[in-house]
């Protein structure tokens, strides 16, 4: 440990090495969704403060939650916000002790995929 | 070369005492947000399309009011925490710490307007 060599060491494989596979791109959209909610919530919380001020305020506020990008936004993150919560769920499940069995880790990312549009598309049926 | 052996170099630097708070913090408000999102989603979903005076009216029950307060409260709390990560996984030196600092701005201000902008219609 004393003096090692720290700047020039043969790196392990990472992204340009791999082939992309259900296990590392199920979990990488887990994080680029959660992420990706920032957009949704804050227009959320915009809206919100409209609300709260004046009738004037929320028109322009609740105009652009309502126009086709809002629309998309909220759609999109709508499905994001259920792979998101799939995701949680394998993670909770792993993290209190769940097998981490390759083939069964990839039926749970068929599972996250399958179910989040299955959600998406039940909650756009609901409200 | 620097003649100074290991332990030379880590007695005084102390141990970190807690590892364990992120992990913890992240556990319990994905617990949280399981509860939360769908109802706040539910709530929210059949407000949106509204009049103005029917969503004042909405945020204006206790219910859909302490619904949406604590998603947003929770949910940028855990966002603070997963974007965290996503900044010390990709960054490095005083961009990734101000990155982080701004991160943990961000949130608090999000969470803060938002449930003002409810007590607002509450009360």
């Amino acid at each position: 440990m004393a003096d090692v060599n720290r700047g020039n060491r043969p790196l392990s494989p990472h992204l340009t090495i791999y082939r992309p596979q259900m296990t590392s791109m199920s979990s990488i959209f887990v994080r680029i969704t959660g992420n990706a909610m920032l957009v949704a919530a804050l227009m959320i919380v915009w809206w919100l403060l409209a609300a709260s001020s004046s009738p004037e305020y929320f028109a322009i506020a609740d105009g652009f939650l309502r126009s086709w990008f809002g629309d998309l936004v909220l759609f999109l993150s709508l499905w994001a916000l259920w792979y998101h919560t799939l995701g949680g769920l394998r993670h909770l499940y792993w993290d209190n002790g769940g097998s981490y069995d390759v083939a069964f880790a990839e039926k749970l990312g068929m599972g996250m995929i399958v179910g989040s549009v299955v959600l998406t598309i039940l909650t756009v049926l609901v409200i | 070369m620097a003649f100074v052996t290991d332990r030379k170099r880590a007695v005084g630097l102390g141990s970190a005492k807690d590892g364990t708070h992120h992990y913890w913090s992240m556990q319990v408000s994905s617990w949280a947000l399981l509860i939360l999102c769908p109802l706040f989603v539910l709530t929210f979903g059949s407000t949106l399309g509204g009049t103005y005076e029917e969503v004042t009216a909405t945020f204006a029950r206790p219910f859909p009011a302490l619904i949406a307060a604590l998603t947003i409260w929770v949910g940028f709390m855990h966002f603070k925490g997963g974007a965290q990560v996503l900044i010390e996984d990709y960054t490095h030196g005083a961009t990734r710490a101000a990155l982080i600092i701004g991160n943990i701005f961000l949130s608090y201000a999000a969470a803060a307007t938002g449930v003002f902008a409810i007590a607002r219609m509450a009360f």
